[in-house]
């Protein structure tokens, strides 16, 4: 008689998407949205989170800014995710962020702020229900599925339209519990909710093949029951297609999905970090090959939709932009010291007073002294 | 309404609480392991599901960092989620939850964002459970600065503080007393009355003696302040209930009264409240003590299986013995330091 052995015959048939190949050419014909219009305005705002996280750095390495994690290579997820999102979506993001969180009308200003410690950056203006940057691994996932049962609920009960979440992650962050237990509960309850992990190839030092064995990131999404698919991580049509669709789906009533965007850290993990320690020149060295602005600027050229005056001007744009949001960052007002009371309880209780008021009187002394 | 004059338990005065939010408040869910159909391990939330429905009393899987994590979510947009861990043996896959995001997603927003979630956990040993499931570990989560630990003592205490965590805007741990859910009966009228948070309460008057406690060692310390007062000592009981923050005031102001006391826990000794209450009472009110804070405890062991229990939970016997210690104290007479002294102090010395 045959005895059953343990064995490991699963097979995942994982999608994989692309419309925009590493030259920048066509794959196969673009999705309506990628209007001239879209597609030069992704190029804008690529090249902003790139400038945004280029200075950032340089403010780091002359001491006016603390650690930063830049988005350097990957900026295609962040654009194109945050432009998927409505309004009224609700976004969870991780912490290596910068062009999501562009995309969701979070200002320059409050970026540096959050990174140049100042707690008021995460007072997001212009997205009051988005969570704010999460440094945690992985725990804005399960953060991310109870602002999408919070969405249904709201859909259920008051009749507006159901509205999704989204959480961002990289792929290290798929390593752990918080993860898989927030997949396995957004399937169970069929919630809108979608994952878009960021496979930067690299967790800190730690390459994909040292955090899992499995082939892809989206087929852990499969024992969960949630649908997946992976899409080339630098081509922003590619991870806008992907995530709106996954979208549509969730506000459809559909459940949850993840989209395992495959892109490369061209940076340090962050401003603390030293990648030559682990990461050979050659290996990075070809991945700034298939970087995803220069790959749409090909294929604006290619298309007659940009020049050099064209980026000349935009070069300019963006300077002006950045500076102008650096100045309004120096000029901020520091917080008064007490403020690390402030909103610690939505009133302070008594008990705390005598600690608030040391604070307050040691500060005066500092300042008369 | 008839219901009122039926008294009830602590753990169906937990019920109660929530029925009455769920019935009065949209926005609250209840969810955990087994607290649907089966109405919780220990019956906290039963018959909910029935009557507010599924999508309001949810079965969680079997998860308690999923559990933890999703409460913020749902708070920060405007839900009132009511988690249950099924004990708290088991909380601590939650832990950076609460500590890290729960706790602290007003302060890191600046306000923008709040967290008024409810974790229940039933806690606290006494009840022959398997390993796990009789730890009192409430300092660890006093610990955490943005969070408040509320422990009700009595089924009226359990209804008026579990109305009021669930009102509260901020997130709070709530840990009932699972030996004494059952351990008496009184009416608790059904009239959403809320008790005040960061309030002790003075459970009985006295004036030789302060015993602090809470939770379920409330009953070992009734017991031996009834014991004291046949040998004519009439001992303070006061119960803090919201361990954090914690209202020392009360506990001064019994001490102007009363110049000893001890302090009676079930969680080990090191670390724990005791230590906190005792250095605060020599921070604001040393002045009044006349004898050193003593503190009746659990022991800093692990919490052993149910043979060896009862060894362990600080008994009347325990509290007693702590209470004698404090009332026969007395400070050697002050021994003179130098001459001037001795002249000052009237005779000239032979």
């Amino acid at each position: 008689m045959h005895k059953p052995r343990l064995q490991l015959q699963a097979s995942f048939d994982i999608a994989y998407l692309q419309y925009l190949d590493k030259q920048g050419r066509e794959t196969q014909p673009l999705p309506e949205f990628a209007t001239p219009d879209w597609l030069t305005l992704c190029h804008r705002q690529m090249q902003l989170a790139r400038q945004v996280d280029d200075r950032a750095v340089k403010l780091q390495r002359t001491g006016r800014l603390g650690t930063y994690p830049s988005t350097l290579g990957q900026e295609a997820i962040g654009i194109a995710t945050g432009n998927a999102l409505a309004a009224d979506d609700v976004y969870c993001p991780y912490y290596r962020e910068t062009g999501a969180l562009l995309e969701r009308g979070v200002t320059i200003e409050e970026i540096l702020a959050i990174w140049g410690g100042d707690e008021r950056g995460q007072n997001f203006q212009h997205a009051p229900n988005d969570l704010p940057i999460c440094i945690p691994i992985a725990t804005q996932m399960l953060h991310a599925v109870g602002v999408a049962f919070a969405l249904k609920q709201r859909h259920k009960q008051e009749g507006a339209p159901l509205q999704a979440a989204v959480a961002s992650s990289g792929e290290g962050a798929t390593s752990k519990g918080d993860f898989y237990e927030a997949m396995n509960l957004a399937g169970v309850w069929k919630l809108p909710v979608v994952f878009v992990v960021n496979n930067n190839q690299w967790a800190i030092s730690v390459p994909r093949h040292g955090q899992t064995a499995t082939q892809t990131i989206a087929q852990k999404a499969v024992a969960a029951g949630i649908p997946a698919l992976q899409v080339d991580g630098n081509d922003v049509v590619a991870v806008a297609w992907a995530v709106q669709d996954a979208l549509q789906r969730a506000r459809n009533g559909e459940g949850p999905a993840l989209i395992e965007a495959i892109s490369y850290r061209l940076c340090d993990h962050t401003t603390a970090d030293d990648a030559s320690r682990y990461r050979s020149a050659e290996a990075l060295e070809q991945a700034w090959q298939w970087e995803p602005i220069k790959r749409l600027d090909h294929y604006l050229r290619e298309q007659g939709l940009w020049s050099d005056a064209k980026q000349q001007d935009l070069d300019r744009e963006l300077a002006a932009t950045m500076e102008a949001a650096l100045g309004n960052w120096q000029a901020r007002t520091p917080e008064p010291v007490t403020a690390m009371f402030d909103h610690l309880y939505a009133q302070l209780p008594e008990g705390l007073y005598e600690q608030y008021d040391q604070l307050r009187d040691e500060q005066q002394q500092g300042a008369g002294a | 309404m008839g219901e009122q004059e039926n008294p009830i338990t602590l753990v169906e005065a937990v019920t109660q609480a929530l029925a009455f939010e769920l019935n009065n408040n949209s926005e609250v869910v209840v969810f955990g392991q087994d607290i649907g159909a089966n109405g919780g391990v220990f019956r906290a939330t039963e018959g909910l599901q029935e009557r507010f429905g599924a999508a309001r009393v949810l079965d969680t899987p079997l998860a308690e960092t999923m559990i933890a994590g999703i409460a913020v979510g749902m708070a920060t947009q405007g839900l009132r989620p009511v988690a249950e861990f099924q004990f708290m043996g088991f909380i601590y896959p939650g832990l950076d939850h609460i500590l890290s995001h729960a706790a602290r997603m007003r302060n890191r927003t600046r306000g923008r964002l709040s967290c008024p979630i409810v974790y229940r956990a039933p806690y606290g040993g006494g009840i022959h459970a398997p390993e796990h499931h009789s730890e009192s570990t409430e300092a660890i989560f006093a610990h955490i600065p943005g969070l408040r630990v509320v422990v009700p003592s009595s089924p009226a205490r359990a209804y008026g503080l579990l109305l009021a965590a669930i009102r509260d805007p901020d997130p709070v741990l709530f840990l009932e007393p699972k030996r004494i859910y059952r351990a008496a009966k009184q009416p608790v009228p059904d009239d959403g009355a809320a008790l005040p948070l960061d309030r002790a309460f003075v459970l009985r008057e006295g004036s030789d003696l302060t015993l602090v406690a809470w939770g379920a060692s409330i009953k070992e310390t009734l017991a031996a302040a009834e014991q004291l007062s046949a040998d004519g000592i009439e001992a303070e009981v006061i119960d803090p209930a919201t361990l954090k923050p914690l209202d020392i005031h009360t506990i001064i102001d019994s001490l102007e009264k009363t110049r000893r006391c001890v302090v009676v826990h079930e969680a080990a000794r090191f670390a724990g409240l005791g230590a906190e209450i005792a250095t605060q009472i020599q921070e604001y009110a040393f002045d009044l003590l006349d004898a050193p804070v003593q503190r009746v405890t659990g022991y800093d062991t692990v919490m052993p299986y149910y043979q060896l229990e009862a060894a362990y939970m600080p008994g009347v016997a325990r509290i007693l013995a702590g209470a004698r210690a404090a009332l026969s104290y007395s400070r050697s007479p002050p021994r003179p330091t130098n001459s001037a002294n001795v002249v000052r102090n009237g005779e000239a010395q032979p």
